[in-house]
């Protein structure tokens, strides 16, 4: 430490665990680090959905699915959006829960939001596996894929996300002070569910 | 007040000095690891470059066939962009930004780990296309359909997709990182206001990170899928657009540019007023101009895409001539720096000041640039070389080094030698032009940027030659610096807490600083807190005002205890 720093003006320096107890106020560190990274995921995402409106936009002709593929199945699409915005209010209804200090609630609710989560994939793979067209069979393919699957990988991370906190909520480790974890997955939860509004708009009802 | 203990004190366990770099978490030692690393790179890179300024050098294919010649530029560009400036000025960030906050470390110390620790392995990815058969050799802007399967079948290309894809991983992370340390971490007193200039710089450039480098992740998996899937995304023959490859590298790529420029602009910011004894000139307008560059930045991708016919040219020509005013506005803060200023020329500041008159080079052949009638002459010609490398060498390069001669005293307690530091930076200077320059003229009477031979009968054989006698004293000045670094280690000038007289918080702790930084922290009434320590407030009158704020330093600090101040 340098005597002059020690010397000038000793009243007027603060200490420097001042400095560590950061994020006294306003947001938590970790939550506004979940923020910041979905920003980026929402450009990652911007970049596919740029691909999606060029592809469209330059192909002549029809825009769809190969000829002597089946058509996009709409309604379990439909039924599959339903699943996932679901998925999010009861994610929400646990983190109300646990801010309320009821991890019972949160335990509940977490479970529902992860089983409603894996429905949605599960869906998605029978969708895939109906539907006779891959991703090398023209730019709608490409296109198609790429964005259901890389919404369907963010939904897997989700998924591995809400598995966590579920272990952690069972080990008791969540209480009403305590659980930006918590705050942090709903954040992400919320963020894919809104991903795929965007996917769905997009790629079924925008045709 | 609730102390937070630290316990276990850093040094409590004993173990071996490589498990103990390997697993750091500490910023400083992680902001070493990224300027060591960097430096690997750029020498190895540096090594592409001898090597294409030596094939050059005459016509005719003397060494090098066309393939070998194309991955050699490829992996220059890619190398020094991405693993040396990029990294470089990221680990200055690690090791400074904290330091000048008055916070102990990074917000996310783990994740900091993680973000340096991708570079090695995706840098390493992206080299090892050497050893299977080829790397990439589409050049560093990969443009299709160069990169389709069908011109690129090696392997190459896929580890340089994927290696990038781990490096712009890297970056994401570090911007979250920084953002959150920025505006969680800073130490009670200091509003953003009073944010050293370099964090200011690194702020707005984690945020370009933060939201352009995934849209190049976006465009690489793309990449990837063509490549690997089958997919058509930028293959015309079945529906997709190779142009669409141009506007995701390049909605990415500008923003990049100042990705590698800004933080050199901090750095310089930072270096001119103590060795001009003087404060920042314009300290807000320069904040303004950081960040409207960044807004910018977003806004003129595609004038790097004027003779594809597909953009356009006005609007993007009238964003990019716009940038000319925020960098004007640093211009005269640099020089209204100087101006009347107590001059030091130490090393530090004579690569500052070398990179004001190599960026304004650069700047100006910029501007020229945006012009598309200039732009469709030189588009891909030698002229837009030599521009960016005013830009990135003459502006970052410099400011990497001038950093490097600026804080390796509070990194490792002792001070560079000056004379071979200034032998360094005359040969390095004096080189630096002698290769780049005449590019201006090449480019002018038409030779093609990523050729590997020319005609005896073009006329371009002498201005190639000088350039390569250019690119090796660039080379030979590294030797003085590494003997420096070397002969400094083992008996160099004890540098002692702030050898320069500094202004930021960074020179109030030890050199180099004990883990987690502070035992105590100087009262913060400016964006200078050092300096009002030295000399009193009597002399910190040009802001005044910042003394009549007090006490807002207590109201900050939340939950302090709340003491005395003879200050207020």
């Amino acid at each position: 430490m340098s005597a002059r720093t020690m010397q000038a003006h000793p009243a007027g320096e603060h200490e420097a665990e001042a400095a560590i107890q950061h994020g006294g106020s306003g947001m938590p560190t970790a939550l506004l680090g979940m923020l910041l990274f979905i920003a980026s995921e929402v450009m990652f995402f911007g970049g596919l959905f740029a691909t999606y409106f060029n592809a469209r936009a330059t192909t002549p002709g029809v825009w769809g699915p190969p000829e002597g593929a089946h058509e996009l199945d709409i309604a379990l699409a439909g039924a599959l959006t339903v699943v996932l915005v679901a998925s999010s209010f009861t994610m929400q209804f646990g983190v109300w829960a646990i801010r309320r200090g009821d991890t019972g609630k949160l335990k509940m609710w977490t479970a529902i939001t992860l089983a409603l989560g894996v429905l949605f994939l599960m869906g998605q793979l029978y969708d895939y596996s109906q539907l006779g067209f891959g991703i090398a069979d023209g730019v709608f393919g490409t296109t198609f894929y790429t964005l259901t699957g890389f919404h369907g990988a963010h939904v897997f991370g989700g998924a591995v996300g809400l598995t966590i906190i579920l272990a952690r909520t069972l080990r008791g480790q969540f209480s009403a002070k305590n659980h930006v974890a918590v705050e942090a997955v709903s954040m992400y939860w919320h963020f894919v569910d809104v991903v795929w509004i965007g996917v769905f708009s997009t790629i079924y009802l925008l045709r | 007040m609730a102390t937070t203990t630290l316990e276990p004190r850093a040094g409590a366990y004993r173990r071996s000095w490589v498990i103990d770099w390997l697993t750091t978490v500490d910023h400083k030692k992680i902001g070493i690891l990224y300027i060591v690393n960097s430096f690997l790179f750029f020498f190895a890179a540096g090594i592409l470059a001898l090597l294409i300024r030596t094939e050059l050098a005459v016509p005719g294919m003397q060494f090098l066939d066309q393939d070998t010649y194309n991955q050699a530029f490829t992996m220059h560009g890619t190398i020094m962009l991405f693993l040396f400036i990029i990294p470089a000025l990221s680990g200055f960030g690690n090791y400074i930004v904290p330091l000048q906050l008055g916070a102990p470390d990074m917000a996310f110390p783990r994740i900091n780990a993680l973000s340096f620790w991708l570079l090695p392995l995706g840098g390493g990815l992206i080299f090892s296309g050497y050893l299977f058969g080829g790397a990439a050799a589409e050049g560093w802007t990969a443009y299709a359909p160069l990169t389709s399967d069908q011109y690129a079948p090696g392997v190459g290309t896929d580890l340089w997709v994927i290696g990038l894809t781990l490096v712009g991983t890297a970056s994401i992370l570090g911007a979250v990182n920084f953002i959150a340390t920025i505006f969680k971490m800073r130490a009670p007193g200091m509003t953003l206001f009073r944010m050293p200039i370099f964090v200011w710089t690194v702020l707005v450039t984690a945020v370009l990170i933060l939201l352009a480098t995934p849209v190049l992740t976006a465009g690489l998996i793309a990449l990837f899928i063509d490549r690997n899937y089958g997919g058509s995304f930028f293959d015309p023959s079945v529906g997709g657009n190779p142009i669409l490859w141009q506007h995701i590298f390049w909605f990415f790529g500008h923003p990049e540019v100042y990705i590698v420029i800004l933080p050199a602009m901090g750095v310089v910011s930072e270096i001119l007023p103590v060795f001009s004894r003087k404060p920042l000139f314009g300290y807000r307008a320069f904040v303004f101009a950081t960040v409207g560059i960044g807004l910018l930045s977003f806004s003129v991708w595609a004038h790097h895409m004027f003779t594809t016919g597909s953009v356009f040219l006005p609007f993007f020509s009238f964003m990019t001539a716009l940038i000319a005013i925020p960098t004007g506005i640093k211009m005269f803060n640099w020089l209204g720096t100087l101006w009347r200023g107590k001059l030091m020329f130490t090393t530090p500041m004579l690569f500052a000041l070398g990179f004001l008159s190599m960026f304004l080079i650069g700047g100006i052949s910029g501007v020229m640039l945006a012009s598309p009638p200039i732009d469709f002459h030189v588009q891909d010609t030698y002229f837009v070389v030599a521009h960016l490398h005013y830009v990135f060498f003459g502006g970052s390069v410099f400011g990497v080094f001038a950093a490097t001669y600026y804080w390796f005293p509070k990194m490792f307690g002792r001070k560079l030698n000056e004379p071979l530091g200034k032998i360094h930076f005359w040969i390095h200077f004096i080189g630096f032009n002698l290769a780049f320059f005449p590019m201006h003229q090449l480019g002018l009477s038409g030779m093609p940027r990523r050729i590997g031979d020319y005609s005896p009968d073009a006329g371009w054989t002498i201005l190639n030659l000088v350039s390569t006698v250019g690119a090796f004293m660039i080379a030979v000045s590294i030797i003085p610096f590494l003997i420096n670094v070397i002969a400094t280690f083992i008996n160099g000038e004890p540098a002692g807490d702030d050898p320069w007289e500094g202004n930021t918080l960074e020179w109030a702790t030890t050199s180099p600083p004990p883990a987690y930084n502070f035992d105590r922290l100087p009262p913060i009434h400016s964006e200078r807190p050092l300096f009002f320590l030295t000399h009193g407030h009597g002399h910190a009158a040009e802001r005044p005002e910042d003394l009549e704020e007090e006490p807002i330093a207590e109201e900050k600090a939340g939950d302090i205890e709340r003491r005395e101040d003879p200050l207020v």
